[in-house]
């Protein structure tokens, strides 16, 4: 714990040394090596700390050993591996691809990874019912492409859609630059099986848009790998519009962006997407790709409409002359498939370029109402020279879902601590602007300290029988979500060591 | 070799720290794709290393082993929007690894082998001669036919069967035969080390393109291999030495370019500026060495070009060669001189920037990971039914040589440059 300085906020870190890549001495005693190896396979058991040391991140900046990590392939496997888990005392932590940007994948206390990158089979693609049944370690981007001779598309797409994982995506209840029009994953997450933190496969959710009784479903997908790990996924497809139009407005600051996104919802028009990148992302991304991003620009706005020919023609138009008058110096249109795409690489890109303007970044997820956007991104700014920290910002727009990205150096000592303090400061930003602390990336391990600002104690306390009621344990995910010491499962360093004891010094490997 | 001036090989920092672990290679991963886990991805084994770098963890046969799985095809590079140099990293991390003395014995035995053969034209001669023999004398037949090749240990059996059938003669270096003129573009091919004798006729047929374009071709006697297996193996002092080598053979010579028709010579070539920038007597001749390097293809479109007359009616689906398309980011050039083929059909497959899993000498020491890799490849080439596979490399064409064997499929292997060649050939016939 460390105080920011600032009133009210407090620097929350489950691990403190985040930087250092040193592995965790713990090792796991060899009858629950061989427990787990007999449940999945030799091969699919990792847990040489120089081996599981790979599984210390995802893509933000917090960092925890796992003690073992485990690949299993069926609902039965994953049950099977939580059961000894949980039995032998150790934490259990759910983890796709490992690019989820809250720390939701990672060990705080170590423990058990279980790692869902080997189910990844495509089970089923309805076309008629316009459904697809998934294993939660398929890709994002591999859904879409298998989906596409059918016309059909997933909406969700996080930027890193080209590795995420729909089990992922569903844990955190993912978005991405479509979901203003489209909603986010919840929005198209349709039937679950579930392995529960007490062993049960049990489903919610069903084939159609609606179960009677209580939606189990909308309450697992974005709880964050805390109620249990999804094994197999039913999933809403889309049908592929008729047509679609990408705008690429060039404006000379923020401010004049920003106004133009106010001005577009405001007109009644709602993109599809409707994107904000600013003069320090840009300049990264010219660095990494060549998609026609002009170096010079203050902002750029990327927006689409898709829907039927006549109307998107119309409405592209339309916004066209909004983002004119409210002072763009040029508005590109691109109606070729490979012309869009090239625009939308550079978006999709953009956070993982900032790597060519420093060694590290932290992404920030806030969101705040629209109208707020000028006043919240001019504050953020601010903050980010008062520190002394570059701040890079590029984020949905149309729904006031902000992504600032501290630009640092861990290597330079103190830095990563006042990188978080900055980052505690926007958040606070966003909340007093009415807004609040995660859009799209989750509490997770990051924001677990903030959940305060925005709930009551008493919140809080249901959300933890909320918990409890799945059968959820200490040891199931600790840390995420639920601020310290409020239900969020905290599992003490001597706990763990005493398990470890319990097995006798001859069975350390 | 000469006495060079001691180098210690370490990734660095700046080289590391661009890593954001965003995950975005993880995709491109042939390894990632196979196996699913993060120790054997780009961004797990740059955090591996980056652990080994900070005298955080020690180079254990486990953590070796997923530094070994890696196929070094770079394909994380062109994925990486960070512009994180891979290849770089994990061939200084290698070498970091064997300078340390904590490299396992495999690893120190196939530098050695490495060292001890591929300097060395008269041990390579006598080396494909014996080969020759072997293939020739019946012996391979009457051993595959026994079957004792399967007792054999340590995947030579499956080395065995990839080994291609050897031309009669290898290459000899030549020049195109016209005449020297003052307003011609001079140039020299790089031969290789094992390219003369598997691929003579790849060689022949560039020097016949190279000269239908006008341009003279000389002959540089002095060059040798140029190290890219060595480096990749992380034994970079032998690289260095044949870096030397062939840059002071090269630069004597007096030429326009260095033509490379092997994409993984073309890449270790292009980044001998790289290799040798600590070596205060060579950084600036390499770098201007390196100016000099272009792919065949390259070269072939920079010069013009000519279109065949002739149509070639062959429908061909071409493999990206890793280390031509990630190491040198050339993706348009060959499929532009296939396109310029009249007849010639360009069927497209399924992730044509996927390594085929050869790998240079990985392929002989991963066996299994290779042939899981080039399975996968030789679905997407079936789908093509193109009976022609353009390539770009050497190891590739070897590689999937191998593939259309083990797959039972017809067709053939072909360096871009031949078809070009055929294309060209064929438009003589006719006049």
């Amino acid at each position: 714990m460390s105080s920011s300085g600032l009133p009210g906020v407090a620097v929350v870190q489950c691990h403190p040394d985040m930087s250092a890549a040193k592995p965790d001495t713990r090792s796991l005693d060899k009858g629950t090596i061989r427990l787990l190896e007999r449940a999945v396979g030799k091969n699919a058991v990792l847990w040489r700390p120089e081996e599981v040391l790979a599984f210390e991140y995802d893509g933000t900046i917090e960092r925890a050993m796992p003690q073992a990590v485990a690949f299993p392939d069926s609902a039965e496997q994953v049950a099977a591996v939580v059961g000894i888990a949980l039995d032998a005392g150790l934490p259990v932590v759910p983890r796709g691809a490992g690019t989820g940007l809250s720390g939701g994948a990672v060990a705080a206390l170590g423990g058990v990874v279980v790692a869902l990158t080997r189910m990844k089979r495509i089970l089923e693609i309805d076309a008629e019912d316009q459904l697809a049944v998934v294993e939660p370690g398929v890709v994002n981007l591999d859904l879409s492409k298998a989906a596409a001779p059918h016309g059909l598309y997933f909406a969700p797409d996080p930027s890193s859609q080209r590795a995420c994982t729909l089990g992922g995506n569903v844990a955190e209840n993912a978005g991405g630059p479509h979901c203003l029009a489209y909603g986010v994953t919840t929005n198209h997450v349709i039937g679950l099986e579930v392995v529960t933190p007490a062993g049960d496969i049990v489903e919610f959710g069903g084939r159609t848009s609606d179960t009677p009784g209580y939606d189990l479903r909308g309450l697992f997908v974005g709880s964050e790998g805390t109620l249990g790990i999804a094994t197999k996924i039913t999933l809403r497809l889309l049908r592929r519009p008729e047509a679609t139009r990408t705008l690429l407005a060039i404006f000379d600051s923020v401010d004049q962006a920003s106004a133009a996104v106010s001005a577009i919802i405001g007109g009644g028009i709602v993109p599809s997407a409707l994107e904000m990148i600013d003069h320090h992302v840009i300049s990264a991304v010219v660095q990494a790709m060549d998609v026609g991003y002009p170096a010079d620009a203050g902002a750029v706005l990327l927006i689409e409409v898709d829907g039927l020919l006549d109307a998107v023609a119309e409405q592209a138009l339309e916004m066209r002359d909004v983002c004119l008058a409210e002072g763009a110096r040029e508005v590109r249109q691109a109606d070729e498939a490979a012309e869009r795409e090239k625009l939308w690489a550079g978006r999709k890109g953009a956070i993982s370029a900032l790597g060519r303007l420093a060694p590290n970044y932290y992404v920030l997820d806030g969101v705040v109402p629209r109208t707020k956007l000028p006043a919240v991104l001019r504050d953020i700014y601010r903050l980010g020279e008062e520190y002394g920290f570059p701040i890079a910002n590029v984020f949905h727009a149309g729904d006031g879902n902000l992504h600032p990205n501290v630009l640092f150096d861990e290597r330079k000592p103190g830095e990563t601590q006042r990188v978080l303090e900055v980052g505690a400061a926007i958040m606070r930003l966003c909340v007093d602007a009415g807004g609040t602390i995660t859009g799209e990336h989750g509490v997770g391990l990051e924001k677990r300290g903030y959940m305060d600002w925005i709930f009551s104690e008493e919140d809080i306390a249901a959300m933890a029988k909320v918990k409890a009621a799945f059968g959820s344990t200490d040891l199931y995910n600790p840390c995420k979500m639920f601020p310290t010491g409020k239900g969020c499962g905290e599992v003490s360093q001597a706990k763990i060591e005493h398990v470890m004891k319990q097995a006798g010094p001859d069975a350390y490997i | 070799m000469a006495v060079t001036p001691a180098i210690n090989d370490a990734p660095s920092q700046d080289d590391l720290s661009r890593c954001v672990h965003c995950g975005f290679c993880l995709q491109e991963c042939p390894t990632y794709l196979q196996l699913g886990i993060e120790t054997d991805s780009p961004r797990g084994r740059i955090h591996l290393l980056r652990a080994i770098t900070d005298g955080n963890v020690e180079a254990t046969p486990a953590l070796t082993s997923h530094l070994d799985l890696c196929l070094q095809c770079r394909a994380c590079e062109t994925a990486c929007p960070s512009g994180v140099p891979f290849g770089r990293i994990m061939e200084s991390g290698r070498a970091m690894i064997l300078q340390q003395g904590a490299a396992p014995r495999s690893w120190r035995l196939r530098a050695w082998l490495l060292r001890q053969t591929l300097p060395y034209p008269k041990r390579l001669r006598l080396l494909f001669n014996l080969l020759r023999l072997y293939q020739r004398s019946g012996l391979q037949r009457l051993l595959r036919a026994s079957r004792l090749l399967r007792m054999l240990p340590g995947g030579l059996s499956e080395a065995e069967e990839k080994l291609p059938h050897l031309p009669s003669t290898s290459y000899e270096m030549k020049s195109d035969g016209l005449p020297p003129s003052a307003s011609a573009k001079k140039v020299a091919l790089l031969t290789g080390c094992v390219m003369p004798h598997l691929y003579p006729r790849t060689h022949e047929a560039t020097v016949r393109v190279l000269a239908r374009q006008g341009v003279e071709v000389v002959d540089v006697a002095e060059q040798r291999c140029c190290g890219a297996l060595s480096v990749h193996a992380g034994d970079r002092t032998t690289g260095r030495a044949l870096a030397r080598r062939n840059i002071d053979a090269f630069l004597q010579a007096g030429i326009d370019a260095v033509v490379v028709n092997s994409a993984g010579c073309g890449a270790t070539l292009t980044e001998y500026g790289e290799l040798l920038e600590q070596d205060d007597a060579y950084a600036d001749k390499a770098r201007r060495f390196s100016e000099l390097v272009t792919d065949v293809n390259e070269f072939v479109i920079d010069v013009g070009g000519q279109a065949p007359q002739v149509a070639l009616d062959i429908r061909v689906t071409y493999q990206d060669s890793c280390h031509l398309v990630h190491g040198q980011k050339v993706r348009n050039s060959p499929r532009q001189l296939l396109a310029s083929i009249p007849g010639l059909e360009l069927v497209e497959m399924e992730t044509p920037d996927r390594c085929c899993g050869s790998a240079g000498i990985y392929s002989l020491a991963q066996q299994e990971m290779s042939m899981n890799v080039l399975d996968d490849k030789m679905r997407d080439v079936a789908a093509t039914e193109a009976p022609v596979i353009a390539t770009a490399n050497p190891g590739c064409m070897m590689q999937l040589e191998a593939g259309l064997r083990r797959h039972g499929l017809k067709g053939r292997v072909a360096h871009v440059i031949e078809l070009l060649d055929e294309a060209y050939q064929a438009e003589e016939d006719t006049n």
